[in-house]
C-alpha cells in the first residue's frame, strides 16, 4: 500500500502535484485513480518541450477496459517525461506516487497551484463520491 | 454511488461485495466489472480456474410437437441435427441477413428446448420469438427464474467433480447433463460449454440456490486455485478466444456470414428460416465485409469504434473488439474491413487519436488452449 505524500496537491481529475525546484512540478496520477482504472497498460504522456495547459488533456492512459484521458492540473512545458512507463505501464498501479509518475512541467502561471487540493480536500473530494 | 440500486440485479448481487467485487452498469446491470484485477483473473482461468456469475444471460423455454420446426424457422443452424442433451451454437435473424442476436439451444427432450440468449437482448428477442409461434407449442421467458454460473479453465472440471458422483469427464464438448445434483444444491443442467476459449462447464440452475453454489465452489475449489471472476476477464478471455459478443460483433445490421460466424448458418438446411434468402444471396455474390482479427504492432490499442484505414489511407472498416492482450502481450483486435483487405498479412492503419498506426491482419484464434 503506497502511501501519499502530505505535502502533495491535488486535481479534481485525479491527478497529483509535487513541487520540486522553483517553479517545477512533478505530475502523477492518485492512487484513488489507479485502482479506480484497474490495470493499467497503455500510457501516452507529451513528450519534452510539449506545452500542457492547466485543464486540457495532455495525454491517454488505458487500462485493459477504459481509455481515460490525463489532464495536466498545470500550465507549462514539459522538462521531463517518465520513460520507464513506455515498457512497464503497471508501475503506476504499484507505485502511483514515486516510480509511476508522469511528467515533469516547469510551471508558466505558478497561481495555477492555488486551484488545486491539498490532502485532505482530496480525501474528502473523493469521498463525496465525486467523479 | 448508490448506482447500483437502480440496475438490474443477479441473483448473486449480494455476494459480490463479500468477495472484493467492483461493480458498474454493465448495459443495464450491476455486474462485476472484477474482483481483484483483470490481469489476475484472466491469468486464473488460462491457468487454473475462474468462476462467473452470467446469470443476467436469458433463458427461453420452447415446448411442444411444434417445437423443432419453430427453431429451426428461427434460428439459422440445423436444430434437427441436435441429440437429446446436446447443445447448439445458432443466431437469429432479420429477413435481411442482420443478426437478431446469437444464442445456444440445448436440447432437453424430443419436444423441449432451452434458448440461451443475450442480457441486453432479452426483450427484444422475446418479442420477436412471439411474433413467429405457430402451431402446438409453448414458449416462456425464464430468465428471472434461472441463474447462471460459469466454470472455466484446465482445473474446472476436477473442481466441479468434487461436488458430484456424475462422472463429468464423460460430458462432451457442446454435450450437457440435466437433473445433476451438486453437493446439496438440487436439479442444475450441467453444460460443457463456455465464452473463454477454455475447457469448463456452465452451470444452469434455479436463482435461489446460485448463492449457495457460488460459495460452494469457491470453497471446494480454494486448493485448485479458483477465483471469482468478473466480466472485464470474460471479455479480454473471450477475444482472444475469437468468440463474437453481440452490439460489437455482431449486429442488426451485421450478418453472422461476415461475423465468420458462418459454421452456425446453414443456407443449405431444406426447411426454410428467416433470412436464409439474404444469407444464401450474401453467400453467392461474395462477402463484401469481412470480420478479421488485427494486431496493432505500433504503439496503441485498437478498440471498439475505432476507424481501419488501408495502407493507401482508403477507409476499409472499423475495429468491433479490441485490447491489450494479457496472454500474448500483443494489441488485439477484432476489425470488420473491406474483404479485399481480409487476407490474412495485409497491412493496414488502425486511427487511434487522430493518428494512424500499423497494424496487420492476423490469424485467429489469437489464443488456442494448449
Amino acid at each position: 500500500m503506497t502511501k501519499a505524500i502530505a505535502t502533495l496537491l491535488y486535481s479534481k481529475e485525479h491527478e497529483w502535484v509535487l513541487q520540486l525546484d522553483g517553479n517545477r512540478v512533478r505530475i502523477g496520477i492518485s492512487d484513488f485513480a489507479q485502482k479506480q482504472l484497474g490495470d493499467i497498460v497503455f500510457v501516452e504522456t507529451p513528450e519534452v518541450d510539449d506545452e500542457v495547459t492547466a485543464n486540457e488533456s495532455m495525454g491517454t492512459i488505458e487500462s485493459v477496459k477504459a481509455v481515460s484521458d490525463l489532464y495536466s492540473p498545470v500550465s507549462g512545458k514539459v522538462v521531463s517525461a517518465n520513460e520507464e512507463l513506455g515498457d512497464a505501464p503497471e508501475t503506476i498501479n504499484e507505485h502511483p506516487f514515486e516510480a509511476g509518475w508522469l511528467v515533469e512541467v516547469e510551471m508558466s502561471n505558478p497561481e495555477d497551484l492555488e486551484s488545486l487540493l491539498n490532502e485532505d480536500e482530496y480525501q474528502a473530494f473523493i469521498n463525496g463520491g465525486e467523479e | 454511488m448508490g448506482i447500483a440500486t437502480e440496475l438490474k440485479q443477479t441473483p448473486l448481487f449480494e455476494v459480490y461485495g463479500k468477495f472484493g467485487a467492483k461493480v458498474i452498469d454493465f448495459g443495464g446491470w450491476a455486474l462485476p466489472v472484477q474482483f481483484s484485477s483483470i490481469l489476475e483473473e484472466h491469468e486464473v482461468v488460462r491457468t487454473k480456474a475462474g468462476l462467473f456469475d452470467v446469470s443476467h444471460m436469458g433463458e427461453v423455454l420452447v415446448e411442444g410437437k411444434d417445437a423443432e420446426s419453430y427453431i429451426n424457422y428461427l434460428c439459422t443452424n440445423d436444430v434437427t441435427k441436435l441429440s437429446i442433451n446436446q447443445a447448439q451454437y445458432t443466431a437469429m435473424c432479420y429477413p435481411d441477413g442482420g443478426t437478431v442476436d446469437d444464442l445456444l439451444v440445448y436440447k432437453l427432450d424430443n419436444e423441449k428446448y432451452l434458448l440461451v440468449i443475450n442480457a441486453a437482448n432479452i426483450e427484444k428477442d422475446y418479442e420477436w420469438m412471439k411474433k413467429y409461434v405457430k402451431g402446438d407449442m409453448t414458449l416462456i421467458n425464464i430468465s428471472n427464474d434461472v441463474a447462471q454460473i460459469a466454470i472455466q479453465g484446465p482445473k474446472a472440471e476436477e473442481v466441479l467433480q468434487k461436488l458430484t458422483e456424475t462422472d463429468l469427464s464423460k460430458i462432451g464438448s457442446f454435450k450437457f447433463v440435466q437433473h445433476v445434483n451438486l453437493d446439496e444444491i438440487k436439479d442444475v443442467l450441467v453444460s460443457r460449454t463456455g465464452y473463454t476459449g477454455e475447457d469448463g462447464f456452465e452451470l444452469y440452475l434455479s436463482a435461489p440456490q446460485a448463492e449457495a453454489l457460488w460459495v460452494k465452489l469457491l470453497e471446494v475449489g480454494s486448493d485448485d486455485g479458483l477465483k471469482p471472476c468478473g466480466l472485464g476477464a470474460r471479455d479480454t478471455l473471450r477475444l482472444e478466444a475469437r468468440l463474437a459478443l453481440y452490439g460489437q460483433e455482431l449486429l442488426s445490421d451485421i450478418s453472422p456470414l461476415e461475423a465468420g460466424i458462418g459454421f452456425a448458418v446453414k443456407t443449405k438446411k431444406e426447411s426454410d428460416f428467416i433470412g436464409k434468402s439474404a444469407l444464401s444471396a450474401q453467400k453467392e455474390a461474395g462477402l463484401k465485409r469481412k470480420l478479421v482479427g488485427i494486431e496493432v504492432t505500433g504503439r496503441g490499442i485498437p478498440r471498439h469504434g475505432y476507424k481501419v484505414v488501408s495502407e493507401g489511407g482508403e477507409a476499409i472498416g472499423v475495429v468491433t473488439s479490441g485490447t491489450q492482450s494479457p496472454s500474448l502481450k500483443k494489441s488485439i483486435g477484432l476489425a470488420l474491413i473491406a474483404a479485399d483487405h481480409a487476407e490474412v498479412g495485409t497491412p493496414i492503419k488502425v486511427e487511434i487519436r487522430n493518428k494512424q498506426i500499423d497494424a496487420v491482419v492476423v490469424k485467429t484464434p489469437f489464443y488456442k488452449k494448449g
